[in-house]
Protein backbone atom coordinates (compact mmCIF):
# COMPACT_ATOMS: atom_id res chain seq x y z
CA UNK A 1 0.00 0.00 0.00
CA UNK A 2 1.36 3.37 -1.33
CA UNK A 3 2.25 5.68 1.71
CA UNK A 4 0.79 8.55 0.61
CA UNK A 5 -3.07 7.35 -1.01
CA UNK A 6 -3.81 10.87 -2.37
CA UNK A 7 -1.29 13.60 -3.64
CA UNK A 8 -2.42 16.22 -5.20
CA UNK A 9 0.41 18.52 -7.05
CA UNK A 10 -1.25 21.82 -8.09
CA UNK A 11 -4.28 20.14 -9.96
CA UNK A 12 -6.52 22.84 -11.40
CA UNK A 13 -9.18 22.59 -13.60
CA UNK A 14 -10.42 25.86 -16.13
CA UNK A 15 -13.75 25.73 -17.92
CA UNK A 16 -14.07 27.37 -21.00
CA UNK A 17 -17.72 28.84 -21.56
CA UNK A 18 -17.66 31.04 -25.18
CA UNK A 19 -17.99 34.44 -23.24
CA UNK A 20 -15.10 33.49 -20.49
CA UNK A 21 -13.25 31.12 -18.41
CA UNK A 22 -13.60 30.12 -15.53
CA UNK A 23 -11.26 28.84 -12.90
CA UNK A 24 -13.14 25.77 -11.39
CA UNK A 25 -9.79 24.83 -9.50
CA UNK A 26 -6.89 26.88 -8.92
CA UNK A 27 -4.09 25.02 -8.63
CA UNK A 28 -4.82 22.88 -5.26
CA UNK A 29 -1.56 20.86 -3.04
CA UNK A 30 -2.32 18.31 -0.26
CA UNK A 31 -2.07 14.93 0.61
CA UNK A 32 -4.24 12.28 2.14
CA UNK A 33 -1.68 9.38 3.89
CA UNK A 34 -2.91 5.85 4.23
CA UNK A 35 -5.70 4.84 6.88
CA UNK A 36 -6.73 8.47 7.27
CA UNK A 37 -10.33 9.72 6.86
CA UNK A 38 -10.19 13.12 5.35
CA UNK A 39 -13.09 15.51 4.94
CA UNK A 40 -13.48 17.65 2.12
CA UNK A 41 -15.68 20.99 2.97
CA UNK A 42 -16.94 23.91 0.95
CA UNK A 43 -19.80 25.94 0.08
CA UNK A 44 -21.55 25.49 -3.37
CA UNK A 45 -19.71 26.00 -6.05
CA UNK A 46 -16.07 26.32 -4.35
CA UNK A 47 -14.98 22.72 -6.52
CA UNK A 48 -15.32 19.77 -4.42
CA UNK A 49 -17.03 18.02 -7.09
CA UNK A 50 -14.56 19.35 -9.57
CA UNK A 51 -11.26 18.27 -7.62
CA UNK A 52 -13.44 15.14 -6.75
CA UNK A 53 -13.66 14.41 -10.44
CA UNK A 54 -10.69 15.05 -11.38
CA UNK A 55 -9.54 12.69 -8.67
CA UNK A 56 -11.23 9.86 -9.72
CA UNK A 57 -10.24 9.78 -13.34
CA UNK A 58 -13.85 11.40 -14.79
CA UNK A 59 -12.61 15.06 -16.03
CA UNK A 60 -9.28 15.59 -17.08
CA UNK A 61 -7.16 18.37 -15.05
CA UNK A 62 -5.91 21.76 -17.02
CA UNK A 63 -2.65 21.78 -15.36
CA UNK A 64 -0.99 19.87 -12.52
CA UNK A 65 -0.98 16.30 -11.57
CA UNK A 66 -2.04 13.97 -8.95
CA UNK A 67 -0.98 10.56 -7.44
CA UNK A 68 -3.93 8.47 -6.83
CA UNK A 69 -3.50 4.97 -4.28
CA UNK A 70 0.09 4.96 -5.91
CA UNK A 71 -0.70 5.69 -9.76
CA UNK A 72 -0.16 8.84 -11.50
CA UNK A 73 -3.42 10.30 -12.59
CA UNK A 74 -1.87 11.32 -16.09
CA UNK A 75 0.15 8.63 -17.21
CA UNK A 76 -2.24 5.85 -15.91
CA UNK A 77 -5.40 6.49 -15.17
CA UNK A 78 -6.63 2.49 -15.46
CA UNK A 79 -4.76 1.89 -12.10
CA UNK A 80 -5.91 4.72 -10.30
CA UNK A 81 -9.39 3.38 -11.38
CA UNK A 82 -8.16 -0.13 -10.47
CA UNK A 83 -7.30 1.02 -6.86
CA UNK A 84 -10.20 3.38 -6.10
CA UNK A 85 -13.68 3.15 -5.05
CA UNK A 86 -16.19 6.31 -6.18
CA UNK A 87 -19.83 6.68 -4.26
CA UNK A 88 -21.22 9.49 -6.39
CA UNK A 89 -23.78 11.80 -4.69
CA UNK A 90 -26.56 11.03 -7.26
CA UNK A 91 -26.69 7.28 -7.17
CA UNK A 92 -25.07 4.29 -9.04
CA UNK A 93 -27.63 1.77 -9.41
CA UNK A 94 -30.39 0.91 -12.42
CA UNK A 95 -33.74 1.28 -10.60
CA UNK A 96 -35.29 -1.79 -12.57
CA UNK A 97 -31.84 -3.74 -12.20
CA UNK A 98 -32.18 -6.58 -8.62
CA UNK A 99 -29.37 -4.79 -5.91
CA UNK A 100 -27.47 -8.65 -6.21
CA UNK A 101 -26.96 -8.34 -9.84
CA UNK A 102 -26.03 -4.67 -9.86
CA UNK A 103 -22.97 -5.18 -7.15
CA UNK A 104 -21.95 -8.43 -9.31
CA UNK A 105 -22.24 -6.91 -12.47
CA UNK A 106 -19.80 -4.14 -11.03
CA UNK A 107 -17.31 -6.48 -9.22
CA UNK A 108 -16.83 -7.99 -12.48
CA UNK A 109 -15.72 -4.83 -14.41
CA UNK A 110 -12.83 -4.83 -12.04
CA UNK A 111 -12.21 -8.56 -13.22
CA UNK A 112 -13.24 -9.94 -10.52
CA UNK A 113 -14.30 -13.66 -10.94
CA UNK A 114 -18.50 -14.43 -10.90
CA UNK A 115 -18.32 -16.60 -7.55
CA UNK A 116 -15.77 -13.77 -5.61
CA UNK A 117 -18.11 -11.02 -6.87
CA UNK A 118 -20.76 -12.78 -5.30
CA UNK A 119 -19.33 -13.52 -1.62
CA UNK A 120 -17.97 -10.22 -1.73
CA UNK A 121 -21.35 -8.63 -2.36
CA UNK A 122 -22.67 -10.46 0.28
CA UNK A 123 -20.56 -9.61 2.87
CA UNK A 124 -20.87 -6.24 1.76
CA UNK A 125 -24.85 -6.99 2.20
CA UNK A 126 -24.42 -8.51 5.90
CA UNK A 127 -22.35 -5.42 6.98
CA UNK A 128 -24.14 -2.70 5.28
CA UNK A 129 -27.81 -3.53 6.85
CA UNK A 130 -28.64 -5.08 3.46
CA UNK A 131 -29.47 -8.62 3.99
CA UNK A 132 -32.36 -10.03 2.38
CA UNK A 133 -32.52 -7.48 -0.05
CA UNK A 134 -30.35 -9.23 -2.77
CA UNK A 135 -32.81 -10.04 -5.03
CA UNK A 136 -34.91 -6.76 -4.97
CA UNK A 137 -35.13 -4.27 -7.44
CA UNK A 138 -33.11 -1.21 -7.03
CA UNK A 139 -36.56 1.16 -7.03
CA UNK A 140 -38.03 -0.77 -4.36
CA UNK A 141 -35.57 0.30 -1.48
CA UNK A 142 -35.38 3.05 0.37
CA UNK A 143 -33.37 6.05 0.14
CA UNK A 144 -31.47 4.80 3.14
CA UNK A 145 -31.29 1.23 1.62
CA UNK A 146 -30.08 2.57 -1.88
CA UNK A 147 -27.15 4.74 -0.16
CA UNK A 148 -26.05 1.87 1.37
CA UNK A 149 -26.37 -0.20 -1.64
CA UNK A 150 -24.43 2.64 -3.53
CA UNK A 151 -21.32 2.54 -0.83
CA UNK A 152 -21.51 -1.59 -1.13
CA UNK A 153 -20.85 -1.03 -4.73
CA UNK A 154 -18.31 1.23 -4.34
CA UNK A 155 -16.15 -1.13 -1.66
CA UNK A 156 -17.19 -4.39 -3.70
CA UNK A 157 -13.87 -4.63 -5.41
CA UNK A 158 -11.71 -3.74 -1.76
CA UNK A 159 -10.01 -0.81 -2.68
CA UNK A 160 -7.68 0.57 -0.67
CA UNK A 161 -9.01 3.86 -1.34
CA UNK A 162 -13.07 5.02 -1.03
CA UNK A 163 -14.08 8.86 -2.63
CA UNK A 164 -17.58 9.24 -0.62
CA UNK A 165 -19.24 12.29 -2.10
CA UNK A 166 -21.75 13.62 0.21
CA UNK A 167 -22.77 9.89 1.56
CA UNK A 168 -25.84 11.28 3.58
CA UNK A 169 -27.58 13.94 2.21
CA UNK A 170 -31.24 13.39 1.80
CA UNK A 171 -30.88 11.29 5.12
CA UNK A 172 -33.09 11.04 8.06
CA UNK A 173 -30.72 11.30 11.34
CA UNK A 174 -31.22 7.66 12.36
CA UNK A 175 -29.63 6.81 9.02
CA UNK A 176 -27.02 9.13 9.00
CA UNK A 177 -25.70 7.87 12.61
CA UNK A 178 -25.87 4.56 11.20
CA UNK A 179 -23.65 5.47 7.97
CA UNK A 180 -20.85 7.01 10.31
CA UNK A 181 -20.42 3.98 11.98
CA UNK A 182 -19.94 2.11 8.61
CA UNK A 183 -18.11 4.88 7.67
CA UNK A 184 -15.40 4.15 10.54
CA UNK A 185 -15.51 0.52 10.40
CA UNK A 186 -13.97 0.70 7.34
CA UNK A 187 -11.35 1.94 8.49
CA UNK A 188 -10.82 0.30 11.71
CA UNK A 189 -11.75 -3.38 9.91
CA UNK A 190 -10.44 -2.76 6.52
CA UNK A 191 -7.83 -0.38 6.99
CA UNK A 192 -9.35 1.68 4.06
CA UNK A 193 -8.63 5.86 2.97
CA UNK A 194 -11.63 7.77 3.07
CA UNK A 195 -11.78 10.83 0.93
CA UNK A 196 -15.02 12.20 1.68
CA UNK A 197 -17.28 15.53 0.77
CA UNK A 198 -19.95 16.84 2.89
CA UNK A 199 -21.86 19.92 4.03
CA UNK A 200 -22.58 18.77 7.39
CA UNK A 201 -20.43 19.90 9.94
CA UNK A 202 -21.20 17.37 12.71
CA UNK A 203 -20.42 14.76 10.12
CA UNK A 204 -16.85 16.05 9.31
CA UNK A 205 -16.69 16.41 12.98
CA UNK A 206 -17.38 13.15 13.95
CA UNK A 207 -15.86 11.32 10.78
CA UNK A 208 -12.99 12.91 10.51
CA UNK A 209 -9.40 13.03 11.42
CA UNK A 210 -8.31 15.77 9.24
CA UNK A 211 -10.07 18.25 7.18
CA UNK A 212 -9.63 20.12 3.58
CA UNK A 213 -11.83 23.57 3.22
CA UNK A 214 -11.65 24.49 -0.15
CA UNK A 215 -12.75 27.85 -1.39
CA UNK A 216 -13.32 29.69 -4.53
CA UNK A 217 -11.14 26.79 -5.78
CA UNK A 218 -8.24 27.04 -3.60
CA UNK A 219 -7.79 25.40 -0.56
CA UNK A 220 -7.91 28.00 2.47
CA UNK A 221 -7.87 25.64 5.55
CA UNK A 222 -6.55 22.60 7.06
CA UNK A 223 -5.47 20.43 10.04
CA UNK A 224 -8.02 18.40 11.94
CA UNK A 225 -10.94 19.49 13.40
CA UNK A 226 -9.60 20.39 16.67
CA UNK A 227 -6.91 22.06 14.89
CA UNK A 228 -9.60 23.99 13.09
CA UNK A 229 -11.74 25.18 15.82
CA UNK A 230 -8.56 26.14 17.95
CA UNK A 231 -7.13 28.60 15.48
CA UNK A 232 -10.94 30.62 14.55
CA UNK A 233 -11.85 31.54 18.45
CA UNK A 234 -11.27 29.50 20.72
CA UNK A 235 -13.67 28.59 23.65
CA UNK A 236 -15.93 30.28 25.13
CA UNK A 237 -16.64 30.27 29.05
CA UNK A 238 -19.30 31.50 31.30
CA UNK A 239 -19.00 31.27 35.07
CA UNK A 240 -21.98 32.47 37.28
CA UNK A 241 -21.77 33.34 40.63
CA UNK A 242 -24.44 33.81 43.50
CA UNK A 243 -23.37 37.76 44.36
CA UNK A 244 -22.42 40.04 41.98
CA UNK A 245 -19.76 41.89 43.45
CA UNK A 246 -17.51 37.89 42.98
CA UNK A 247 -17.81 39.04 39.30
CA UNK A 248 -15.43 41.82 39.58
CA UNK A 249 -12.61 40.09 41.21
CA UNK A 250 -13.21 37.05 38.71
CA UNK A 251 -13.19 39.42 35.92
CA UNK A 252 -9.40 40.57 37.35
CA UNK A 253 -8.48 36.94 37.43
CA UNK A 254 -9.80 35.79 33.96
CA UNK A 255 -7.19 39.05 32.39
CA UNK A 256 -4.39 37.26 34.08
CA UNK A 257 -4.79 33.99 32.11
CA UNK A 258 -2.88 33.11 29.03
CA UNK A 259 -4.52 33.90 25.86
CA UNK A 260 -7.82 34.60 27.59
CA UNK A 261 -10.01 37.47 25.91
CA UNK A 262 -10.96 40.63 27.87
CA UNK A 263 -13.96 39.00 30.06
CA UNK A 264 -17.29 40.90 29.86
CA UNK A 265 -19.60 40.88 33.17
CA UNK A 266 -23.36 40.68 32.95
CA UNK A 267 -25.37 40.24 35.81
CA UNK A 268 -23.59 37.28 37.92
CA UNK A 269 -22.01 35.87 35.01
CA UNK A 270 -18.78 36.48 33.31
CA UNK A 271 -17.81 35.89 30.24
CA UNK A 272 -14.51 34.67 28.01
CA UNK A 273 -12.92 33.56 25.53
CA UNK A 274 -9.46 31.30 25.84
CA UNK A 275 -7.87 28.97 23.15
CA UNK A 276 -7.85 26.01 25.27
CA UNK A 277 -10.81 26.01 27.68
CA UNK A 278 -9.90 22.61 29.26
CA UNK A 279 -6.49 23.75 30.54
CA UNK A 280 -7.18 27.26 31.29
CA UNK A 281 -10.31 26.47 33.68
CA UNK A 282 -8.44 24.08 36.32
CA UNK A 283 -5.59 27.16 36.97
CA UNK A 284 -8.66 29.52 36.84
CA UNK A 285 -10.78 27.66 39.47
CA UNK A 286 -7.48 27.32 41.48
CA UNK A 287 -6.96 30.83 41.90
CA UNK A 288 -10.56 31.52 42.61
CA UNK A 289 -10.43 28.79 45.35
CA UNK A 290 -7.59 30.91 46.58
CA UNK A 291 -9.95 34.19 46.84
CA UNK A 292 -12.57 32.11 48.30
CA UNK A 293 -15.30 32.58 45.54
CA UNK A 294 -17.29 29.77 44.39
CA UNK A 295 -18.63 29.47 41.21
CA UNK A 296 -22.14 27.79 41.04
CA UNK A 297 -22.02 27.19 36.73
CA UNK A 298 -19.75 26.84 35.05
CA UNK A 299 -20.02 26.37 30.96
CA UNK A 300 -17.49 25.84 28.12
CA UNK A 301 -18.82 25.83 24.32
CA UNK A 302 -16.91 24.45 22.00
CA UNK A 303 -16.30 26.09 18.73
CA UNK A 304 -18.09 24.41 15.92
CA UNK A 305 -17.09 24.02 12.80
CA UNK A 306 -19.87 25.83 11.50
CA UNK A 307 -18.09 28.63 13.20
CA UNK A 308 -14.84 27.67 11.76
CA UNK A 309 -16.42 27.60 8.41
CA UNK A 310 -17.98 31.16 8.54
CA UNK A 311 -14.89 32.36 9.67
CA UNK A 312 -12.99 30.80 6.66
CA UNK A 313 -15.10 31.58 3.77
CA UNK A 314 -17.32 34.48 4.88
CA UNK A 315 -19.79 31.91 4.61
CA UNK A 316 -22.23 29.85 6.93
CA UNK A 317 -22.13 26.07 5.96
CA UNK A 318 -25.49 25.56 7.29
CA UNK A 319 -26.88 28.10 4.71
CA UNK A 320 -25.53 25.61 2.28
CA UNK A 321 -26.98 22.31 3.05
CA UNK A 322 -29.88 24.05 3.28
CA UNK A 323 -29.76 25.64 -0.24
CA UNK A 324 -29.12 21.81 -0.81
CA UNK A 325 -26.45 20.13 -3.07
CA UNK A 326 -26.79 21.68 -6.40
CA UNK A 327 -22.76 22.13 -6.98
CA UNK A 328 -23.15 19.65 -10.07
CA UNK A 329 -23.80 22.42 -12.01
CA UNK A 330 -20.57 23.83 -10.93
CA UNK A 331 -18.84 20.56 -12.55
CA UNK B 1 -9.81 -9.98 -24.75
CA UNK B 2 -10.28 -7.80 -21.18
CA UNK B 3 -12.19 -5.52 -23.72
CA UNK B 4 -14.21 -8.80 -25.10
CA UNK B 5 -14.88 -9.53 -21.40
CA UNK B 6 -15.97 -6.00 -20.41
CA UNK B 7 -18.29 -5.70 -23.56
CA UNK B 8 -19.55 -9.03 -22.54
CA UNK B 9 -20.93 -7.86 -19.56
CA UNK B 10 -22.24 -4.71 -20.30
CA UNK B 11 -24.53 -6.30 -23.31
CA UNK B 12 -25.20 -9.01 -20.35
CA UNK B 13 -26.47 -6.54 -17.72
CA UNK B 14 -27.97 -4.38 -20.63
CA UNK B 15 -30.03 -7.70 -22.18
CA UNK B 16 -31.18 -8.85 -18.88
CA UNK B 17 -32.60 -5.52 -18.11
CA UNK B 18 -34.58 -5.66 -21.81
CA UNK B 19 -35.96 -8.81 -21.29
CA UNK B 20 -37.51 -8.02 -17.76
CA UNK B 21 -38.75 -5.28 -19.48
CA UNK B 22 -40.14 -6.47 -22.75
CA UNK B 23 -42.64 -3.70 -23.76
CA UNK B 24 -40.33 -1.63 -25.61
CA UNK B 25 -39.16 -4.51 -27.75
CA UNK B 26 -42.58 -6.15 -28.36
CA UNK B 27 -43.84 -2.60 -29.23
CA UNK B 28 -40.88 -1.97 -31.42
CA UNK B 29 -41.79 -5.28 -33.56
CA UNK B 30 -45.92 -4.17 -33.43
CA UNK B 31 -45.00 -1.04 -35.73
CA UNK B 32 -44.13 -2.79 -38.74
CA UNK B 33 -46.44 -5.45 -38.34
CA UNK B 34 -48.87 -2.76 -38.33
CA UNK B 35 -47.17 -1.54 -41.18
CA UNK B 36 -47.47 -4.56 -42.64
CA UNK B 37 -51.64 -4.95 -42.18
CA UNK B 38 -52.72 -1.55 -42.66
CA UNK B 39 -50.32 0.29 -45.17
CA UNK B 40 -48.84 -2.84 -47.01
CA UNK B 41 -52.65 -3.43 -49.03
CA UNK B 42 -52.12 -0.01 -50.43
CA UNK B 43 -49.25 -0.14 -51.96
CA UNK B 44 -50.43 -3.76 -54.53
CA UNK B 45 -52.23 -1.45 -56.85
CA UNK B 46 -49.46 0.94 -56.80
CA UNK B 47 -46.84 -2.31 -58.20
CA UNK B 48 -48.38 -1.63 -61.55
CA UNK B 49 -48.17 1.97 -61.69
CA UNK B 50 -45.08 3.20 -64.06
CA UNK B 51 -42.62 3.87 -62.62
CA UNK B 52 -42.22 1.64 -59.94
CA UNK B 53 -39.21 -0.59 -59.13
CA UNK B 54 -38.64 -4.63 -60.67
CA UNK B 55 -40.36 -7.21 -58.07
CA UNK B 56 -43.57 -7.15 -56.04
CA UNK B 57 -44.93 -4.65 -53.82
CA UNK B 58 -43.84 -6.96 -50.88
CA UNK B 59 -40.59 -7.18 -52.14
CA UNK B 60 -40.31 -3.55 -52.56
CA UNK B 61 -42.14 -2.70 -49.16
CA UNK B 62 -40.64 -5.19 -46.44
CA UNK B 63 -37.04 -4.02 -46.91
CA UNK B 64 -38.06 -0.56 -46.28
CA UNK B 65 -40.31 -1.85 -43.41
CA UNK B 66 -37.43 -3.71 -42.34
CA UNK B 67 -34.56 -0.86 -42.54
CA UNK B 68 -37.18 1.61 -40.84
CA UNK B 69 -37.11 -0.57 -38.25
CA UNK B 70 -33.30 -0.77 -37.79
CA UNK B 71 -33.21 3.02 -37.71
CA UNK B 72 -36.23 3.78 -35.64
CA UNK B 73 -35.42 0.98 -33.11
CA UNK B 74 -32.02 2.15 -32.19
CA UNK B 75 -32.13 5.59 -33.02
CA UNK B 76 -33.98 6.30 -29.57
CA UNK B 77 -31.99 4.07 -27.66
CA UNK B 78 -30.75 6.87 -26.70
CA UNK B 79 -33.24 7.70 -24.40
CA UNK B 80 -32.26 4.90 -21.93
CA UNK B 81 -28.57 6.17 -22.07
CA UNK B 82 -29.76 9.10 -20.73
CA UNK B 83 -32.34 7.54 -18.02
CA UNK B 84 -28.91 5.29 -17.00
CA UNK B 85 -26.61 8.55 -16.96
CA UNK B 86 -29.52 10.36 -14.40
CA UNK B 87 -29.25 7.46 -12.07
CA UNK B 88 -25.41 7.60 -12.07
CA UNK B 89 -24.67 4.35 -13.52
CA UNK B 90 -22.67 5.52 -16.31
CA UNK B 91 -21.04 7.41 -14.24
CA UNK B 92 -20.42 4.35 -12.08
CA UNK B 93 -19.08 2.17 -14.65
CA UNK B 94 -16.68 5.06 -16.14
CA UNK B 95 -14.54 4.74 -12.56
CA UNK B 96 -14.31 0.96 -13.25
CA UNK B 97 -11.29 -0.02 -14.99
CA UNK B 98 -13.69 -1.04 -18.10
CA UNK B 99 -12.53 -0.34 -21.56
CA UNK B 100 -14.58 2.81 -22.61
CA UNK B 101 -15.23 1.64 -25.67
CA UNK B 102 -17.09 -1.40 -23.67
CA UNK B 103 -19.59 0.75 -22.05
CA UNK B 104 -20.76 1.74 -25.69
CA UNK B 105 -20.50 -1.52 -27.53
CA UNK B 106 -21.84 -3.68 -24.82
CA UNK B 107 -25.09 -1.88 -25.12
CA UNK B 108 -24.82 -1.14 -29.18
CA UNK B 109 -24.88 -5.00 -29.23
CA UNK B 110 -27.96 -5.55 -27.24
CA UNK B 111 -29.57 -3.25 -29.70
CA UNK B 112 -28.46 -5.03 -32.72
CA UNK B 113 -29.30 -8.46 -30.88
CA UNK B 114 -32.77 -6.93 -30.17
CA UNK B 115 -33.21 -5.99 -33.80
CA UNK B 116 -32.17 -9.08 -35.43
CA UNK B 117 -34.73 -10.88 -33.52
CA UNK B 118 -37.15 -8.87 -34.72
CA UNK B 119 -36.21 -8.32 -38.16
CA UNK B 120 -36.60 -12.12 -38.12
CA UNK B 121 -39.84 -12.08 -36.70
CA UNK B 122 -41.13 -9.05 -39.32
CA UNK B 123 -39.64 -11.19 -42.64
CA UNK B 124 -41.32 -14.96 -41.46
CA UNK B 125 -44.74 -12.84 -40.96
CA UNK B 126 -44.20 -11.29 -44.01
CA UNK B 127 -43.21 -14.54 -45.64
CA UNK B 128 -45.92 -16.62 -43.81
CA UNK B 129 -48.94 -14.35 -43.98
CA UNK B 130 -48.51 -11.57 -46.32
CA UNK B 131 -47.24 -13.57 -49.29
CA UNK B 132 -43.95 -12.35 -49.42
CA UNK B 133 -41.74 -14.10 -51.81
CA UNK B 134 -38.03 -14.16 -51.49
CA UNK B 135 -34.93 -16.06 -51.85
CA UNK B 136 -33.97 -17.83 -47.99
CA UNK B 137 -30.34 -16.16 -48.08
CA UNK B 138 -31.51 -12.88 -49.32
CA UNK B 139 -33.91 -12.73 -46.80
CA UNK B 140 -31.12 -13.31 -43.89
CA UNK B 141 -29.11 -11.00 -45.80
CA UNK B 142 -31.50 -8.35 -45.44
CA UNK B 143 -32.00 -8.89 -41.00
CA UNK B 144 -28.03 -9.12 -40.98
CA UNK B 145 -28.09 -5.19 -42.96
CA UNK B 146 -30.62 -3.87 -41.07
CA UNK B 147 -29.05 -4.97 -37.60
CA UNK B 148 -25.80 -3.57 -38.58
CA UNK B 149 -27.87 -0.56 -39.97
CA UNK B 150 -29.65 -0.74 -36.51
CA UNK B 151 -26.02 -0.81 -34.76
CA UNK B 152 -24.86 2.41 -36.58
CA UNK B 153 -27.77 4.15 -35.32
CA UNK B 154 -27.54 3.41 -31.75
CA UNK B 155 -24.42 3.81 -31.31
CA UNK B 156 -24.92 7.45 -32.80
CA UNK B 157 -27.71 7.83 -30.36
CA UNK B 158 -25.79 6.69 -27.57
CA UNK B 159 -23.09 9.68 -28.65
CA UNK B 160 -25.65 12.19 -28.96
CA UNK B 161 -27.49 11.38 -25.88
CA UNK B 162 -24.19 11.49 -23.47
CA UNK B 163 -23.17 14.44 -24.94
CA UNK B 164 -26.69 16.28 -24.57
CA UNK B 165 -27.32 14.62 -21.18
CA UNK B 166 -31.57 15.80 -21.34
CA UNK B 167 -33.88 14.26 -23.14
CA UNK B 168 -35.42 17.52 -23.98
CA UNK B 169 -32.70 18.48 -26.23
CA UNK B 170 -32.53 14.85 -27.10
CA UNK B 171 -35.80 13.96 -28.95
CA UNK B 172 -35.69 17.27 -31.20
CA UNK B 173 -32.25 16.05 -32.84
CA UNK B 174 -33.68 12.81 -32.85
CA UNK B 175 -36.66 13.28 -34.50
CA UNK B 176 -35.44 16.61 -36.58
CA UNK B 177 -32.76 13.71 -38.63
CA UNK B 178 -34.60 10.81 -38.78
CA UNK B 179 -38.05 12.00 -40.24
CA UNK B 180 -35.45 13.95 -43.35
CA UNK B 181 -33.74 10.98 -43.28
CA UNK B 182 -36.90 8.74 -43.79
CA UNK B 183 -38.40 10.29 -46.35
CA UNK B 184 -35.93 11.11 -48.31
CA UNK B 185 -34.90 7.26 -48.30
CA UNK B 186 -37.69 6.02 -50.20
CA UNK B 187 -38.69 3.23 -47.55
CA UNK B 188 -42.47 3.61 -47.86
CA UNK B 189 -42.89 4.58 -51.52
CA UNK B 190 -39.55 3.97 -53.95
CA UNK B 191 -38.01 6.79 -55.23
CA UNK B 192 -38.22 5.58 -58.65
CA UNK B 193 -41.92 7.73 -58.19
CA UNK B 194 -40.59 10.66 -57.10
CA UNK B 195 -39.76 14.02 -59.22
CA UNK B 196 -36.15 14.16 -60.60
CA UNK B 197 -35.50 17.02 -57.48
CA UNK B 198 -36.19 14.60 -55.06
CA UNK B 199 -34.60 11.82 -56.73
CA UNK B 200 -31.73 13.64 -56.47
CA UNK B 201 -31.87 14.62 -52.95
CA UNK B 202 -32.70 10.88 -52.39
CA UNK B 203 -29.59 9.64 -54.39
CA UNK B 204 -27.75 11.36 -51.44
CA UNK B 205 -28.78 9.79 -48.60
CA UNK B 206 -27.00 6.69 -47.89
CA UNK B 207 -29.98 5.19 -46.43
CA UNK B 208 -31.56 5.53 -50.22
CA UNK B 209 -28.95 3.12 -51.20
CA UNK B 210 -29.45 0.73 -48.27
CA UNK B 211 -32.98 -0.08 -48.51
CA UNK B 212 -32.36 -0.51 -52.76
CA UNK B 213 -29.56 -3.38 -51.64
CA UNK B 214 -31.78 -4.79 -49.32
CA UNK B 215 -34.97 -4.85 -51.98
CA UNK B 216 -31.99 -6.40 -54.61
CA UNK B 217 -31.26 -9.36 -52.52
CA UNK B 218 -34.72 -9.64 -52.30
CA UNK B 219 -34.84 -10.14 -55.89
CA UNK B 220 -31.96 -12.62 -55.42
CA UNK B 221 -29.45 -10.57 -57.25
CA UNK B 222 -26.70 -11.35 -54.59
CA UNK B 223 -24.22 -9.71 -56.32
CA UNK B 224 -25.11 -6.90 -57.66
CA UNK B 225 -23.85 -3.55 -57.91
CA UNK B 226 -26.53 -2.32 -55.35
CA UNK B 227 -26.58 -5.01 -53.39
CA UNK B 228 -22.93 -4.23 -52.62
CA UNK B 229 -23.61 -0.85 -52.75
CA UNK B 230 -25.93 -1.47 -49.53
CA UNK B 231 -23.70 -3.12 -47.65
CA UNK B 232 -20.67 -1.54 -48.35
CA UNK B 233 -22.76 1.75 -46.70
CA UNK B 234 -24.32 0.08 -44.15
CA UNK B 235 -20.42 -1.39 -43.00
CA UNK B 236 -19.24 2.41 -43.25
CA UNK B 237 -22.34 3.78 -41.22
CA UNK B 238 -21.51 1.45 -38.42
CA UNK B 239 -17.80 2.57 -38.70
CA UNK B 240 -18.47 5.94 -38.27
CA UNK B 241 -20.77 5.56 -35.72
CA UNK B 242 -19.24 3.16 -33.25
CA UNK B 243 -16.11 6.13 -33.55
CA UNK B 244 -18.48 8.81 -33.24
CA UNK B 245 -19.70 6.93 -30.02
CA UNK B 246 -16.72 5.76 -28.83
CA UNK B 247 -15.22 9.15 -28.87
CA UNK B 248 -17.85 10.97 -26.73
CA UNK B 249 -17.91 8.15 -24.41
CA UNK B 250 -13.99 8.47 -23.95
CA UNK B 251 -14.29 11.81 -23.81
CA UNK B 252 -16.96 13.56 -22.46
CA UNK B 253 -17.46 13.65 -18.28
CA UNK B 254 -20.58 11.82 -18.03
Amino acid sequence: MPENMIESRGLRRIYKTKKEKIEAVRGVDFTVDAGEIVGFLGPNGAGKTTTLRMLTTLLEPTGGNATVAGCDLRTDPVGVRRGIGYVAQGGSTDPEARAGEEIVDHARMYGIDATVAQSNGQALFDQLDLEGLWARQCKTLSGGQRRRLDIAMGLVHQPGLVFLDEPSTGLDPQSRANLWEHVGRLRSEMDTTVFITTHYMDEADVLCDRILVIDDGAIVAQGTPDDLKRKVAGDSVILSFEQQRSTVVVAELVSRLDGATDPSIEGNEVRFQVPDGASALPVLLRAMVEHDLDATGVEVHRPTLDDVFLTMTGRSLRDEAMAGTTDQAAA
Amino acid sequence: MRFLTDTWLVFSRAMRLSLRNPVWVILGLMQPILYLILFGPLLEPVASAPGFPPGSAWQVFVPGLLVQLGIFGAAFAGFGLIAEWRAGVVERMRVTPASRGSLLLGRVLRDVVVILVQGALLSVVAVAFFGLEAPVEGLAIGVVIVGLLGGAFSALSYGAALKLKSEDSFAPVVNGLILPVLLLSGILLPMSLAPGWLQTMADVNPLTHIVDGVRAVYRGELGSTDAWLGAVLTIGLLVLGVFYGGRVFRKESA
